[in-house]
């Protein structure tokens, strides 16, 4: 005759680090929608200029602040992500924080290409 | 300092109750007391019913854990000071079924442990003496081997509440600490349990039982790393005909 104790719902508000987890899971949902939105865009583009300036103009207001928030979980997702690196891939002879910088140096290139093409 | 701190120790007597009740004690607080010596002195002068588990009281032998003002810790090392001025309150490890008072039943975790086959498994006889190993060897693994089986990572990870066919943390990082011993030949058989769902895909990276370790064993990275071999072995297996593998 043992007791279980049965699992609150807000069992994810009792730490800091629990709740730090439900947003990186909640992450997803946003990171996804990124997805959506992207192929949105290519669509539009596809369609001609008068759909491209539409959307465009649908991408402002309430979609910004959308966008705003979603970049803001995807940034988090991709930092917890990152720092994760080390204690996964273990390198002989490479102390951690190497692949950890290596990981950061990859994002910052390929973010500063990405940029160059889209804004050059 | 005050002369006493008090204790709310969680109490469960099955037959007389339902649910948990917190029972208060006044123990002595002394600087050199840790928890246990507190629950000793109930269990000596106080109330002799109490019941927990305890063994060493140096955190080797993983008798002791308990969960203390809402965290995972061993009550051996934990101590009455850093509550001041209280009160303490002492309940059984979470995600596990409270046999009575801070005793819990970690059969589930006894029964998962052997199917990770955490021992030397090896296709040849056994040498005339022993294998060899450089020091270089040994440190692969040997954080890995440090676990006590205290079970404090099983009461950190919410996974493991949420999901019990979850194989767990120490469990895993004991599976690792022979997937990387240069001696041992098993890292297939160990394959199929760990890379399941119930293994290190159930894992969601909380990273709660590395902070609940109180032996440094990072099972969190045992769980992850392993990931990073899972993936690997499975895109191999899609990539290379068979002899290849």
């Amino acid at each position: 005759m043992t007791y279980v104790k049965p699992i609150s719902t807000l069992w994810w508000l009792r730490r800091p680090s629990y709740f730090l987890f439900a947003l990186r899971e909640l992450s997803s949902v946003f990171v996804a929608w990124f997805v959506v939105y992207l192929l949105m865009l290519v669509s539009a583009i596809s369609a001609g200029p008068e759909a491209y300036h539409r959307f465009l103009d649908w991408s402002t207001g309430r979609v910004l602040v959308l966008n705003v928030v979603a970049l803001l979980f995807v940034l988090l997702h991709a930092v917890t992500w990152f720092n994760l690196a080390p204690r996964a891939m273990v390198v002989p002879h490479v102390p951690p924080v190497v692949v950890l910088v290596l990981h950061y140096l990859l994002w910052l290139g390929l973010s500063a290409a990405l940029a160059w093409v889209v804004l050059r | 300092m005050a002369d006493t701190i008090t204790m709310q120790v969680a109490r469960y007597r099955p037959g007389q109750e339902a649910e948990p009740v917190f029972q208060s004690y006044d123990v002595p607080l002394r600087k050199e007391w840790a928890v246990l010596d507190g629950l000793n002195h109930i269990k000596d002068h106080v109330d002799g019913t109490l019941s927990y588990r305890w063994s060493c009281r140096m955190g080797i032998c993983g008798s002791c854990g308990m969960t203390v003002n809402g965290s995972p810790v061993l009550s051996c090392a934990t101590f009455l000071t850093d509550y001041a001025p209280g009160p303490v309150r002492v309940e059984p490890l979470r995600n596990f079924p409270v046999v009575r008072d801070l005793v819990v039943d970690i059969g589930d975790f006894m029964a998962k442990l052997p199917s990770v086959k955490p021992w030397l498994i090896r296709d040849d006889e056994p040498p005339e003496g022993e294998y060899l190993q450089t020091p270089d060897e040994l440190d692969d693994y040997k954080k890995f081997s440090m676990c006590i089986n205290c079970m404090l990572c099983y009461s950190a990870c919410p996974v493991y509440a949420l999901d019990p066919a979850f194989v767990g943390p120490a469990a895993i990082a004991l599976a690792q600490r022979y997937n990387l011993d240069s001696r041992d030949e098993g890292a297939a058989d160990r394959r199929d349990v760990l890379s399941s769902a119930e293994g290190v895909w159930a894992c969601t990276f909380v990273g709660e039982c590395s902070t609940a370790c109180p032996k440094g064993v990072d099972p969190a990275g045992a769980i992850q790393r392993y990931k990073l071999t899972a993936a690997t072995h499975a895109l191999k297996d899609f990539l290379l005909p068979r002899g290849a593998r």
